[in-house]
């Protein structure tokens, strides 16, 4: 099929084998992912991922941007799930500066990032049910997530790229009635996930559809190093938030859902279970947020010693990590993101072979990638 | 006379009624089948709440003659390389095949379309069943090799789900003992039950069944948007699309028509001899009142005046209907226009609670795979039709012996059951299987590219 | 950028290597009590008072472990707040990974990217950051390589690193050897030039290939 080690376009063409070509452009592909599958009747044999297609050159830019500057192309990249990726940065700028965001401002992140993680899922849930054939849970899901847009507008004025965290805290108060926006959400929210697993979780046609489908061991997963929710799924119960607390997750308790197949069934419940614990930090953040300043001690001008730093937090796709390198100026020397998108869809070659053409789409959706972020 | 004027004026006086219905049909079917959308659109924001089409007209009234008008003037694309006759030709088969399926349905006991022929559900059945060709002749006549796979995966499809369909209506036919749509109906009549309360299973065979033959959801994956391999239709754009389309709702309609007929007691009011029940009588009447109650009701909670003059508008249609339901019963020289009225009303009401359950599992349930929609027809649907079939025949013998009717179609149904069950059961298995054998891949490097 | 060392910087160790200061500190010299020996030649500020440095030589059961194994492969070891890296050697950095994933247990390679300092001489600094489930700890191995100079790849090892390896080598140029597919990823197949090198201006494109390919000229 290929030859190692060579650099030259490797085309999949064999004698009597079929390329199909999906996308860029195409309702499934969640973004501008081009697919090229190399089919023997209905059954997948092999596939090649080309991406780049939203390659914008961020890291490029952020080398003639201060490190502030930065921080609104950071929401552009996970575009879905804007403010997790704010607080990755913002949490490794801030270890970049020896400085730490005062208590308030840790626990009002949580809440926000958490809400966000919702958020993102319910966008997976609802494309990957239409991908599937559902057409319904999409609109139910959108719904919901036009709650917690709501509670962002409010916080921040911005919807979907929000730059909510500023570095060494945040600018905004949370605003009046901000925890009881959160916990009426909350406590509404628990009713609609119910919705949603009467609607599929016994539904034996999405069983059917998913079940067995794009399985990938344990030992592959970390070989490829996917994670997040697909890492879970596979039986590795390793939760960032749990292992190596950043923000102000250690005050909280919550479970970490588990898979066993590693099969999309297995991520779907993982990530509804995860929907379901995220909502039970927000309840359990909001009854007692600390008093005190929002911003802490960095001075205007954020001119970090000289040296690197690489943080990474659990966003809802996976390990999120900024490698900053500073060089004492007030722009960085090199901003590398780890994204887990771009990462997570190097299993999809393992997980699609052998599978039918209809699963295809299902395994894509199932990974839960956004392309800004697999792009950059 | 000229012998050719005097024969042609002899046929149209034969057949002027036909011909009359000819007309009609394809004149107001596809407007009624335009409207049909509409409802499935506005029932499928209802579910996922939110409000549908609402701009054109008063709450999206119009949006069907917009649709029609945006379709008819749009540019005509044929393919380079296609058939030219032939691709003109797909869709007016399908159109056609559904259309003249349509001619022996009857909507009342004297109201038959065209003509009560003497093998009408054999007749409704085998033309319905010839759109399979304009299915396949489409997706072979645009010459792209995707259409035709997906043209072959439908035209698969709806062959092995007619199977299926056909053995269920053959229960049904067992117990009416004839195929003439008016003696089925009177069949019913007679037995003062309808049939789907004697062999349940072969209804809900039927349901399936015709739900994989109008291409719906859940098996409407050779249609649907997000799979890859797209469907027989892509070529066509416009007017030719639309034919296909209407063809589809057309279908949908038959199909409803004649699980009603068979199944659901056509035109007969429910427990249609059953005397002391027949206060049923004046349900169409009081049925349209009590929604035109509702709309009262409804056009008070309406947040703006225009809406709230469109369901006073609703509450007076309903009102008007119900008049004219009643005014009959109580106009002696006019009671001759009751049995088709009143049948006409329950007919159609059958007719759109069955498309109601289709609409509704479209919402509801997600796709098969075409393995998986395959494997339910002839690993499961068949054989439990066979089953079925053979299970209302034994009913029968036995109500000949002198068994109660009853008992013996319980009894029946209850095995029926069972099978079924066992069959979902051995399926269970097969998936199981299946799923813990490795199938074949490329050796070397999975983890590149 | 200001990549270049100031004079103000604390002496070099022995081994003088002209402008670039290469993290070339002869293990025998190790003194951990000189902060001197620096693994990233960057500047202070330009004010009067020197900030601390924050990269610490660093002297624990893990690096003594990497250092008995490897000796000399093992170029410096530094924390850099509170966080770990080794510098290798190139030239065994098959073994130092194997290594690491089988007895140090670091099954996932979590990052791997590079970042160019041009005034060095070993311009290329590689850069894998490894994440050990079983003792949850991080580590990053910092491989300084030159321009044009081949190293092994990663993938054997970690598969994880196929199209990390091949964005390296698309923003960088940095060619791996033993690869499977070593092509571009994020720019299109036929583009010239590698944009995170710092010699590659913030607003350059490849003209030819925009033209040839878009139709458009292109143009900021």
């Amino acid at each position: 099929m290929r030859e190692e080690g060579t650099n030259q376009n490797a085309t999949l063409l064999g004698a009597d084998e079929l390329v199909l070509n999906m996308g860029p452009q195409h309702p499934s592909t969640h973004g501008v992912l081009r697919v090229k599958l190399k089919l023997d009747g209905e059954r997948v044999r092999g596939t090649e991922c080309v991406i780049g297609y939203l390659h914008r050159g961020v890291e490029k830019i952020a080398e003639h941007r201060t490190y502030q500057q930065f921080a609104p192309y950071v929401d552009r990249m996970d575009y879905v799930a804007a403010v997790s990726n704010g607080l990755g940065y913002c949490e490794a700028v801030e270890k970049l500066l020896n400085a730490e965001a005062p208590p308030r401002a840790r626990v009002i992140r949580t809440i926000l990032t958490e809400l966000q993680r919702i958020a993102s899922h319910l966008v997976w849930l609802g494309t990957h049910a239409l991908d599937i054939g559902a057409l319904t849970p999409l609109f139910y899901c959108f719904r919901e997530r036009e709650e917690i847009l709501k509670i962002f507008e409010r916080y921040c004025g911005a919807r979907l790229t929000t730059h909510a965290f500023r570095i060494g805290g945040l600018q905004y108060e949370a605003y009046d009635g901000f925890e009881k926006d959160v916990e009426r959400f909350c406590k509404d929210f628990e009713r609609r996930i119910q919705e949603y697993m009467d609607l599929l979780t016994g539904n034996s046609i999405w069983i059917g559809r998913t079940r067995n489908v794009g399985v990938l061991s344990a030992a592959d997963c970390i070989a490829l190093g996917a994670s997040g929710p697909i890492l879970r799924a596979s039986g590795v119960k390793w939760d960032l938030r749990k292992a190596q607390p950043y923000a102000a997750y250690d005050q909280y308790q919550f479970e970490i859902p588990v898979g066993t197949n590693g099969d999309t069934y297995d991520r779907y419940l993982v990530r509804m279970e995860e929907m379901r614990q995220s909502r039970l930090i927000c309840l359990q953040a909001i009854e007692r947020i600390p008093d005190g300043p929002i911003m802490g001690k960095v001075g205007k001008v954020l001119k970090p010693p000289a040296g690197e730093v690489y943080h990474s937090i659990e966003a809802p796709k996976g390990i999120l990590g900024y490698y900053l390198v500073s060089d004492g100026t007030t722009q960085p020397y090199r901003v590398r993101v780890r994204p887990p998108s771009f990462v997570n869809l190097q299993a999809f070659d393992k997980m699609v072979r052998g599978h039918l053409v209809a699963d295809v789409v299902a395994i894509i959706g199932t990974l839960d990638i956004v392309l800004g972020e697999v792009d950059r | 006379m000229n012998p050719t004027l005097e024969a042609l004026l002899h046929f149209l006086a034969t057949w002027w009624v036909e011909l009359l219905w000819g007309v009609v049909i394809v004149a107001v079917v596809p407007l009624v089948a335009g409207y049909v959308v509409l409802v499935e659109r506005k029932l499928m924001a209802d579910m996922q709440a939110r409000l549908g089409p609402m701009r054109v007209g008063p709450h999206g009234l119009l949006q069907p003659i917009a649709d029609a008008v945006e379709l008819l003037i749009k540019e005509d694309i044929i393919p380079d390389n296609a058939d030219q006759l032939i691709f003109w030709l797909a869709p007016v088969i399908s159109m056609v095949a559904a259309l003249t399926s349509m001619g022996a349905i009857a909507f009342g006991p004297t109201l038959q379309v065209a003509r009560d022929i003497n093998i009408g559900i054999l007749f409704v059945a085998g033309v319905s069943s010839l759109g399979l060709l304009g299915i396949v002749l489409g997706g072979w006549a645009s010459n792209s090799h995707y259409s035709i796979i997906g043209a072959m995966r439908s035209t698969a499809q709806l062959v092995s789900y007619e199977t299926a369909a056909g053995l269920a209506m053959v229960s049904a036919l067992l117990l009416s003992g004839t195929l003439s749509i008016r003696a089925i109906v009177d069949a019913q009549r007679q037995s003062g039950v309808w049939f789907v309360f004697l062999a349940p299973m072969a209804f809900f065979i039927y349901l399936v069944a015709s739900i994989a033959e109008t291409n719906r959801a859940p098996f409407d994956l050779p249609e649907a948007e997000s799979e890859l391999v797209a469907g027989y239709m892509t070529e066509y754009s416009g007017f030719r699309w639309s034919l296909y389309f209407l063809g589809e709702y057309a279908n949908m309609i038959v199909v409803a028509s004649v699980a009603t007929t068979l199944f659901l007691g056509g035109w007969l009011r429910p427990f249609p001899n059953v005397t002391w029940l027949s206060w049923l009588e004046y349900a169409p009447a009081v049925l349209m009142a009590l929604a035109g109650g509702y709309s009262i009701y409804r056009a008070g909670k309406q947040p703006v005046a225009v809406q709230t003059g469109f369901m006073w508008a609703v509450a007076l249609a309903c009102f008007a209907v119900a008049v004219l339901f009643a005014v009959p019963r109580f106009v002696a020289p006019l009671n001759f226009v009751l049995p088709g009225l009143n049948g006409a009303f329950w007919f159609l009401l059958k007719v759109s609670a069955y498309l109601y359950v289709f609409m509704w599992l479209r919402f509801t349930l997600p796709r098969y795979r075409f393995d998986q929609l395959m494997h339910l027809g002839w690993y499961i649907l068949i054989p439990l039709a066979i089953v079925n079939v053979v299970a209302v025949g034994v009913a029968m013998l036995l109500e000949n012996a002198g068994w109660n009717r009853w008992v013996g179609l319980m009894v029946t149904t209850a095995f029926t059951l069972g099978t079924a069950l066992y069959l979902v059961h051995l399926q269970d298995k097969r998936n199981a299987r299946a799923s813990s054998a490795k199938t074949d891949v490329l050796p070397g490097n999975s983890y590149a590219g | 950028m200001a990549d270049e060392p100031k004079p103000s910087q604390p002496p070099e160790s022995s081994k003088p290597d002209g402008a670039a200061a290469a993290p070339a500190a002869p293990p025998a010299v190790k003194n951990p009590g000189t902060p001197a020996t620096l693994g990233v030649p960057k500047a202070a500020p330009a004010a009067p008072k020197t900030p601390p440095p924050v990269q610490i030589p660093l002297d624990n059961e893990l690096t003594r472990r990497y250092r008995e194994r490897f000796g000399a492969t093992i170029l410096d070891t530094l924390e850099d707040r509170k966080q770990a890296y080794l510098v290798v050697d190139a030239g065994q950095l098959t073994e130092v990974a194997r290594y690491s994933r089988d007895q140090e247990k670091f099954d996932l390679l979590e990052d791997y990217t590079a970042v160019d300092w041009p005034k060095r001489e070993k311009r290329f600094d590689l850069v894998a950051v490894l994440y050990s489930f079983p003792h949850n700890i991080r580590l990053r191995l910092k491989i300084p390589i030159a321009d044009r100079q081949r190293i092994s790849s990663l993938v054997e090892i970690w598969p994880a690193a196929n199209w990390l390896e091949r964005e390296i080598y698309d923003m960088f140029g940095i060619e791996f050897a033993g690869h499977p597919d070593l092509r571009r990823i994020l720019l299109p197949d036929g583009w010239q030039g590698h944009p995170l090198r710092k010699d590659y201006d913030i607003l350059k494109q490849d003209t030819d290939w925009v033209r040839e390919n878009l139709g458009i000229e292109s143009g900021q």
